[in-house]
């Protein structure tokens, strides 16, 4: 094992992901993540200084739309598709956060 | 009805001509799916009602000389937006979900009367290079059963393989269309990133993915292409450049003479077999022979491309299936008291575990503290690699070489394994991540399987890539060839 | 000891724009739950944002109005984190490349003027709203996509008055550009505030203490003044601040702990892959810049340098940019600055008072207030006469029409005065008598009788002239 990740850490990405490592799977996730993260570590290898980065290939700049309102009508269909609704709202169980206070 | 030994030009005559109506032709396609794919198992869903609705009203209105496509079914990948028609990405996060819109592509095909026929299986979210994370079908390569079609979209690949339909729209992320269209023997174009609207293709790596044909012939492949190509007002990242009809041209008049080709010492590696290698040096002695220069090129940073782009692509991954929350649409976990249960819960029984090693992949790579170790990292290579593609193509017309490192292999044998499975795209993530254009065409064949040749061009050059893919193909008798039913080559 | 306070305010504006920041849907509030929703605000799986450039350029206004230099090249980026009412898990914002940067405001506190640093703005996306019910919550995306400006200060602001003078002047400016309406009542505007104190002399910032619940310009000064007081207790008594969350309790005006934070949140910021860049040149900020409207501090300087009203005046003047135009359109339609902004100060002021609504929203125009004015200084109305045609042309009505059809019009001319004056004195030699005499309430007797006579229409000015210089001659 290269140890670029421990199950530790493994824990706290699957948490901030919201997905739930069983103590059974976490070696295995542990293993898999550790080897390819330690493929990851091969960029280490070239040398990026002052080497901007790129994050999209796409030929267009400044593409923008006017400001220009235009309601597609889909709240029927969407609410219709939503696991849970009450009086056009999306339901959900209780949100327990007292950042919500205001 | 089976396509093996049609082409788009004849089936448009033969409609035309009433000598066959769309009905005809759609009921015949669709009994052929049915007896084929209790095999193949390509398909996910079929369209049948909404399709055979669309064929009778063409009867009806007589199909239009001018266009090529009406009446003539297309099979679409299962990660692309078809309103009214259950599309899964062939996750248990979306097995029961309809959607209420439809991709650009699929409007376009509509709106030229093609006629959606079903939707295709796929490796899970399009994770995967063997359809093989697919969570409710394994789909087999047409010409041998017991080996992987490829992926992610092999269902569309093996569909057309195995003539059930004459094209189908793929996804290609990071060789998604190129890899199972050489596979299974048929042409994949993954076209120029921008070139085709994302608008309705359930995102995985936002900056890679591109909406692309797969078919049987060059030529098929080109006017699909120019068919589904063009700006959208829904996607600010497509091109206003404008689209030529690729088909146009190619005929007895098209030729590769005075064409330079290169040809990549790194695609030719130690890690690449040598069955795949010989066929890709045979076809570069085939251009030669039709008048083009094929010569020795470097992509130095190369061997960093897998690394990069599993970086690259993981990250946005994790971001894009956000979303996929159990709230607005899509599967929700049962027994759930809390609102972190919907999403833990909905999360981690709904995504398979390939989806859920990349979103954890990605997770990790853009975390505190290692967001510039990993990400910007990635991010700074792809931009060392779009140098390298330039610096060969200010010189060179295109780029030859193999899709895959070996022909399709055997199903089961990689899928726990994400390291081999990782390390087999290094000849394709290239390709999407400096965004140009790149197409598999059939180059021989091994053991019978068959063998793609990788063909990359500048950007919004597929034009010339199908041209030297036609001239190929007309003057090489690999397309001809077609797999047995049954599988057994 | 003493104490250094820092405070950090986190200003979040909401932009007046017709259409969404990623999204076509409507911006428009009070509508049923969900029904300014498309695919894109629920977040669908394939949909893509695009950009409202209506958006973009109200945040290069923000920019300009806030001294910030405009970042020439920007891109979006993601900020990732799951909760009901942000239906992607991430928010579209800009965390690399704001769109205005080291900007700067000037507030007065105890008549000293000081100049406020901004650390940054930059635009980016609302989220949806949460109502909580029990056991459980309901979910609006209306308001999902509503474009935002987020504006971060500098450490600069040393006092919980500073803080308010300063949000008072961000919020002037803004509303100014007209880009917002910059209501703290109707959400427009939000405030998140951080509070840290240091000893004197020590060069590294104190932990921040978050204040939530600050619903009013006046509960966050009033919340900081608090929460100063009780951080410098808990430091004289030997405690520590620890890194927490408060709220504002309005009832008792203190604050009360919520959370104690563990960490920085890990939001994963990546560049949006799924918008193009944009790059903002010259050009385009020169054209947005000439369509700026000008600043409150400019007209406050014009007011009092070029019209001679009082700083008071002028400030009253600028609170709102509706006012401010007001007056400048009316002093433009040739009313005297002066009784221009004494009249909108006045009984415009008491009447929108009275009535609960904003100038924008009355029948009272320009025109016709200037044209009231007018009225009364070329003496045509009495100021007396002016309070009627006040009153009509709140309704909308002209007032050189209203006081003609009502007789509201004051004479005078002399020629018509003088007879009537020679008529009352020849009828009231006593009068005349009690005047040579030094007898002052003479004069009001003999004015009296001529307004009786006139029935109050007599230019009260013309008549004092004309009865002095007829009394004199007798």
């Amino acid at each position: 094992m290269a140890n670029q990740i421990d199950r530790d850490q493994v824990q706290h990405v699957a948490s901030l992901a919201k997905l739930e490592v069983n103590d059974a799977q976490l070696d295995y996730f542990t293993d898999q993540l550790d080897q390819t993260i330690g493929l990851f570590e091969t960029l280490s290898a070239v040398d990026t200084t002052n080497v901007p980065a790129t994050s999209s290939v796409t030929d267009q700049l400044n593409t923008m739309r006017e400001d220009v309102a235009d309601n597609w009508g889909e709240q029927a269909a969407l609410l219709k598709n939503a696991p849970e609704t009450q009086d056009d709202y999306i339901k959900v169980p209780a949100i327990i956060d007292e950042s919500e206070a205001n | 009805m089976t396509y093996l030994n049609q082409d788009l030009a004849d089936l448009h005559q033969a409609l035309s001509d009433k000598k066959m109506s769309a009905t005809e032709l759609t009921q015949d396609t669709l009994a052929n799916i049915k007896k084929m794919d209790s095999e193949v198992d390509a398909f996910l869903t079929l369209n049948e009602e909404a399709a055979l609705a669309q064929a009778k009203q063409l009867d009806d209105q007589g199909i239009d000389k001018d266009n090529p496509l009406a009446g003539i079914p297309v099979a679409i990948k299962d990660n692309i937006m078809t309103n009214g028609l259950r599309t899964t990405a062939a996750s248990r996060m979306l097995e029961n979900f309809t959607p209420i819109y439809s991709a650009t592509v699929v409007n376009k095909l509509a709106n030229l009367d093609a006629i959606t026929i079903g939707k295709t299986n796929m490796d899970e979210f399009a994770m995967g290079g063997s359809t093989e994370t697919s969570a409710f079908k394994t789909t087999k390569n047409a010409w041998d059963h017991t080996k992987v079609p490829g992926g992610s979209s092999g269902g569309s690949a093996a569909a057309v393989a195995s003539g059930e339909v004459l094209a189908a729209l793929g996804s290609d992320t990071g060789g998604s269309i190129r890899q199972p269209a050489a596979f299974n023997g048929v042409v994949g174009m993954k076209p120029t990133y921008g070139r085709v609207s994302r608008w309705g293709l359930i995102a995985f790596g936002s900056s890679l993915d591109q909406i692309g044909v797969l078919t049987r012939g060059v030529k098929d492949n080109a006017t699909y292409l120019s068919a589904i190509s063009g700006h959208d007002i829904h996607d600010m990242t497509s091109s206003t450049n404008d689209v030529p009809n690729f088909a146009a041209g190619l005929d007895e008049s098209a030729s590769v003479k005075g064409m330079k080709i290169g040809l990549p010492k790194e695609f030719l590696g130690d890690g690449v077999a040598e069955d795949v290698k010989q066929a890709i040096l045979n076809a570069a002695e085939t251009y030669r022979q039709l008048g083009a220069t094929v010569e020795e090129v470097s992509l130095p940073h190369n061997e960093f491309g897998v690394a990069a782009y599993y970086i690259i692509s993981s990250s946005e991954a994790s971001s894009n299936l956000q979303r996929f929350d159990g709230i607005r649409y899509g599967f929700r976990a049962d027994d759930v008291k809390t609102l972190d249960d919907v999403y833990v819960k909905t999360r981690t029984q709904g995504f398979g575990d390939e989806v859920k090693r990349r979103i954890m992949l990605g997770t990790f790579s853009l975390s505190a503290g290692f967001y510039d170790a990993y990400f910007k990292k990635a991010a700074q290579v792809r931009t060392l690699m779009i140098q390298d593609f330039k610096a060969i193509l200010k010189d060179y017309d295109m780029i030859l070489g193999p899709v895959a490192p070996t022909t399709a292999y055997d199903l089961g044998s990689e899928v726990s394994d994400p390291m081999t499975m990782y390390m087999n795209d290094i000849l394709t993530v290239p390709v999407n991540l400096v965004g140009l254009p790149g197409m598999s065409v059939p180059a021989g064949f091994s053991q019978g399987l068959p063998v793609g040749m990788q063909l990359i061009g500048r950007p919004f050059d597929e034009g010339t890539l199908y041209k030297a893919a036609y001239t190929f193909e007309q003057n090489t008798d690999f397309h001809l060839k077609t797999p047995k039913v049954g599988g057994q080559n | 000891m003493n104490f250094v306070t820092t405070i950090g305010l986190e200003v979040h504006v909401e932009l007046k724009t017709n259409s969404k920041i990623f999204s076509p849907s409507p911006v428009e509030f009070g509508d049923d739950p969900n029904a300014n929703t498309n695919v894109i605000d629920w977040g669908y799986p394939g949909v893509l944002p695009t950009t409202n450039k209506g958006v973009v350029e109200s945040g290069i206004m923000a920019a300009l109005a806030l001294h910030a230099t405009v970042t020439p090249d920007e891109h979006f980026d993601r900020k990732n984190y799951f909760y009901p009412d942000n239906p992607k898990a991430y928010q579209i914002t800009q965390a690399e490349t704001p769109i205005g940067h080291d900007g700067w405001i000037e507030v007065e506190v105890d008549g000293q003027t000081k100049k406020i640093g901004i650390e940054e703005m930059h635009i980016e996306e609302d989220a949806g709203k949460n109502s909580h019910f029990g056991n459980y919550s309901l979910v609006d995306l209306n308001r999902q996509g509503t474009p935002l400006i987020e504006i971060v200060s500098k450490p600069d602001i040393a006092s919980p008055d500073e803080a308010y003078a300063y949000l008072e002047a961000l919020r002037q400016r803004i509303q100014f550009t007209g880009i917002s309406d910059v209501k703290m009542e109707e959400g427009s505007m939000r405030v998140d505030v951080n509070i840290s104190i240091r000893p004197l002399g020590s060069d590294t910032y104190g932990t921040k203490v978050e204040l939530k619940n600050l619903n009013s310009f006046n509960y966050v000064r009033k919340g900081l003044a608090y929460e100063e007081k009780r951080q410098q207790q808990v430091l004289m008594s030997g405690g520590r601040i620890q890194q927490e969350t408060r709220r504002y309790d309005e009832a008792t005006g203190t604050t009360i702990l919520m959370r104690v934070k563990e960490g920085a949140d890990d939001y994963r910021y990546f560049p949006e892959p799924d918008l193009p860049a944009l790059h903002i040149g010259d050009d385009w900020i020169q054209e947005l810049a000439a369509t700026m409207p000008e600043m409150p501090g400019k007209r406050r300087d014009r007011y009092v340098k070029d019209m001679g009203l009082t700083d008071y005046d002028a400030m009253v003047l600028t609170q709102t940019k509706e006012m401010s135009d007001f007056f400048d359109e009316t002093v433009a339609q040739g009313a005297d600055a002066k009784m221009a902004s004494n009249y909108l100060q006045g009984d415009v002021n008491a009447f929108l008072n009275d009535n609960h609504v904003d100038l924008q929203q009355t029948d009272l125009t320009p025109a016709h207030l200037a044209g009231m004015i007018r009225l009364i200084s070329d003496g045509t109305i009495s100021t007396k006469m002016a309070k009627k045609v006040f009153k009509a042309i709140t309704k909308g009505e002209d007032p050189k029409e209203y006081a003609e059809k009502n007789d509201l019009v004051q004479i005078s001319d002399p020629a018509v005065l003088q007879p009537i004056i020679d008529d009352i004195l020849a009828n009231n030699a006593q009068s005349i008598e009690d005047f040579k005499n030094g007898k002052d309430r003479a004069v009001g007797f003999l004015v009296g009788q001529i307004m009786k006579q006139t029935h109050g229409k007599a230019d009260p000015k013309v008549v004092n002239q004309l009865l002095m210089a007829s009394l004199k001659q007798q």
